[in-house]
């Protein structure tokens, strides 16, 4: 374990943005989100969370995926380059990591997503374990220890220290080119884990009983009279898929810039109107089928074919920020209390 | 539509202009049959009526690299029907404010009345338009960097 | 507030019971002491209805659909709600004999973000006692004035009137009219260098992800179909692909609402980026005062509104001051 004094912070991160491109939680007109660090940018590591998660490094909400314009009577098709920037990702907290297990599971799996694929290799992601858990917060639900977060390179919050332990191969990699860290010895931890394990204790959510919430309750779920009564409120927006560390549909469109046709991809929301829209319209014509999707796939669909893997992380962020307060967990407590029937 | 823009040499702005067909197009015609010199890269969209003029098409014409737009429409009062012109002048005065209020440069935009009599009055306008975004330069603020690729 | 909610509890119950409305608009209490959600109650689940300082949502454009409902519904709206009631009614988009309307005060809405800001976090429960939060977090008992966490749009309280309703509940406890200068930010943007002002929309639109879900609140965005969702327009998208994009979809959003944006702030509201979306919503609705004559939308449900009308010598376009150069 090594560690670097907090006021030396801005230090260290010169050191890791020499190394490579460095992406960390950065404040701008008062939201936090991940973005490139350059000399004087306004850190935020006290946050619990950016508004959008780091998904976005691996999987931008928009990418180029091809272009092609006529020449003569010819179709010219030019393709950009496989993504090759190394970059480090720091102050993933523990969730979004495990986010990330979640996203390689879809993209990762053949057919492999080439983009997504080169982004991992490129990236380091240094996580970061939490010190103030909030009450949307519920991880642990999904068993995942805010105290050891994972990622390539572990770092911890402790008595004005940043303690740095690598996790891979990559990351001791990584830690071996940093020349401001000093040593340090494992115990020193030991408070702030301490007091994080307590405070987790006193978290509202960490209850939350998805028994009987799972890959194989389709058909009981789907059913489910509930979704009416549940989904009445429901904007329509794509607040909670956005912000989503795991969400990973997304849509590929054309754009005519007149000379040339780009296609790109971005990220979709199952709860637009036009999603997976075919010829004949969206399968889904509702908003009670669209909020049915979405949270099926997270908590059931998603199990069924990963091994019981959810793919909600218990992040809280659609908790905090569903314009009319619906989310996943009161979606999880009412099928919840119907499933275990 | 793509708008082809010089690829080399000095900066010759491109001005879209929205044309009412019962006035200012006739003027334009005017303007063209009396031999009138307008630059060329002054290109015109014949609409019904100058309130047929989306905000959306002026920031599309924006989009696709125009430098500056100008809406000509019948004097207030000459409207084809009436009172298109009347709305009109209320969207764009509102428009025009907003999107210096969001900072793009004053004067990009622009609202001329031309009846069809006026084929001087169209050409001078033009003139005028086209050195007034010479002098601001190129669209850098409502620029869409896919389409000057 | 408690006293509010029995009241509203109270008539509704007799409302239902004597067969005027057959189901309630309301709000219903969540997870946590400040997370409502909209919901709809009858006889059976009344009870669950709340009424407290963190019902921010602005029920009206629920009536859309409502209305279009067998039956009757009462709806409990705020004051400044009740305005954009009314721009509806006037759109013809609600069907104003299957609403009751009952006006329930407001003494302002708390804004849990504000309170995330003063260092208010991991909040377990929170106590109003007149203008006083108390709230226990998992960190400790923390105080507050309700006053210095209010959502943007209370700051410029419309005041305590309805603009419609068939009924209202009585206000035990009226607070005095919050004096805020309405337009000062849009003015301070004004007196802005334009390289400052483009600097200051660039910072904050670029934020933006595309959620729709300022698009999606708003009661004057009432379209069966928006034009951003068409993809036969050339201007559709889900992601903020260019810059020029990010500017576009504010731009014509603001416009599509000039002259019937009631400025109920919902849009800020619910940004999860905290765009100050209502700084766009009130320039055009000083422009509007300023040049065409003073106009609240919502304030009636009959009078055209600026943009479907003119006078002679409207100012031209290009004259009116979006900001000095």
């Amino acid at each position: 374990m090594q560690k670097i004094a907090m006021d030396r912070i801005s230090e260290f991160y010169s050191a890791m943005a020499a190394e490579r491109a460095l992406y960390l939680p950065l404040k701008k007109r008062g939201a936090v989100n991940f973005g490139r660090w350059q000399e004087g940018a306004d850190v935020d590591i006290d946050a619990l969370h950016t508004v959008k998660s780091p998904k976005d490094l691996f999987f931008p909400q928009s990418e180029d995926i091809v272009a092609f314009k006529m020449k003569g009577k010819e179709i010219e098709i030019d393709a950009p380059d496989t993504p090759d920037e190394p970059f480090a990702v720091f102050g993933v907290r523990a969730c979004d990591a495990r986010a990330m297990e979640v996203l390689d599971r879809v993209f990762l799996s053949e057919p492999v997503d080439t983009y997504y694929r080169a982004r991992r290799e490129n990236g380091v992601v240094i996580t970061l374990a939490c010190t103030a858990p909030e009450e949307t917060c519920f991880c642990s639900v999904f068993g995942i220890d805010p105290a050891q977060p994972g990622g390539d390179v572990s770092t911890w919050l402790s008595g004005g220290f940043l303690y740095l332990k690598a996790v891979t191969e990559k990351g001791e990699a990584f830690l071996a080119g940093l020349t401001p860290l000093e040593e340090a010895n494992d115990a020193e931890i030991e408070p702030a884990v301490r007091a994080l394990e307590e405070t987790m204790e006193r978290l509202p959510l960490k209850d939350l009983d998805l028994t009987g919430i799972d890959g194989n309750a389709t058909e009981k779920l789907f059913g489910s009279e509930q979704w009416a009564e549940l989904s009445r409120a429901c904007l329509g927006c794509g607040t909670c898929t956005y912000i989503c560390p795991t969400c990973q549909c997304y849509d590929i469109r054309d754009f005519d810039t007149g000379k040339e046709i780009r296609r790109y991809r971005c990220w979709d929301s199952c709860m637009y109107s036009d999603f997976t829209r075919m010829a004949h319209g969206n399968p889904r014509k509702s908003q009670v089928e669209r909020f049915r999707q979405r949270f099926m796939h997270k908590l059931v669909y998603f199990p069924a074919n990963n091994d019981g893997m959810y793919s909600c992380v218990g992040c809280g962020r659609c908790v905090a920020k569903c314009p009319i307060s619906m989310n996943i967990v009161k979606v999880a407590k009412a099928l919840g209390a119907e499933a275990r029937k | 539509m793509q708008i082809e823009k010089q690829e080399t040499g000095e900066f010759k702005p491109l001005i879209v202009a929205f044309c009412c067909n019962w006035c200012s197009y006739a003027g334009a015609d005017l303007a063209g049959t009396s031999r009138l010199n307008y630059p060329a890269n002054v290109k015109i969209i014949r609409v019904p009526c100058s309130c047929r003029v989306n905000p959306l098409f002026i920031l599309r014409a924006f989009q696709r690299g125009a430098d500056g737009v100008i809406i000509n429409g019948c004097h207030p009062g000459d409207c084809h029907y009436s009172t298109g012109n009347y709305y009109a002048r209320r969207r764009m005065a509102l428009l025009f404010s907003m999107l210096e209020y969001l900072g793009i440069e004053k004067g990009r935009t622009r609202v001329e009345w031309v009846s069809a009599a006026e084929g001087q009055r169209f050409a001078q306008v033009m003139n005028e338009f086209v050195e007034t975004i010479y002098h601001l330069g190129e669209n850098k603020r409502l620029e869409d960097l896919r389409c000057k690729r | 507030m408690q006293a509010v909610e029995k009241a509203i509890k109270e008539k509704a119950r007799a409302l239902l019971a004597d067969g005027t409305v057959d189901r309630v608009l309301g709000w219903e209490k969540g997870e946590y002491c400040y997370d409502n959600t909209p919901a709809v109650f009858t006889e059976e689940d009344i009870d669950r209805l709340v009424y407290n300082s963190f019902c921010g949502a602005n029920l009206s454009k629920y009536l859309i659909a409502e209305s279009k409902k067998e039956g009757r519904v009462l709806a409990l709206l705020k004051p400044c709600d009740t305005y954009s009631f009314n721009q509806l009614i006037k759109e013809h988009r609600i069907d104003r004999e299957k609403v009751y309307v009952l006006g329930v005060p407001c003494h302002g809405i708390a804004d849990v973000e504000k309170l995330n800001v003063k260092g208010i976090k991991g909040i377990e429960s929170i106590a109003e006692d007149g203008g006083r939060l108390t709230v226990q977090t998992m960190y400790g008992e923390k105080e507050c004035e309700l006053n210095d966490v209010l959502l943007e749009r209370c700051l410029s309280c419309k005041g305590p009137e309805y603009m419609a309703a068939d009924d209202t509940v009585e206000d035990p406890a009226p607070v005095e009219l919050r004096k805020h200068d309405r337009f000062g930010m849009v003015e301070k943007l004004m007196q802005m260098t334009p390289d400052e002002r483009f600097e200051f929309w660039r910072s904050e639109l670029s934020k933006c992800i595309r959620c729709n879900a300022c698009r999606n609140v708003c009661p004057a965005c009432s379209c069966l179909k928006c034009v951003f969702d068409n993809d036969a327009s050339g201007v559709s998208s889900k992601a903020n692909v260019d810059t020029f994009e990010e500017n576009m979809f504010h731009i014509i959003r603001a416009f599509h609402v000039a002259g019937r944006c009631t400025d109920c702030g919902e849009c800020s509201r619910v940004c999860p980026q905290g765009i100050p979306l209502h700084l766009l919503n009130r320039k055009f609705i000083k422009d509007i005062n300023e040049n065409y004559g003073e106009y609240q939308a919502g304030a009636d449900d009959s009078s055209p509104w600026p943009l479907v009308s003119y006078t002679q010598d409207d100012v031209e376009p290009g004259k009116m001051e979006g900001g000095k150069n």
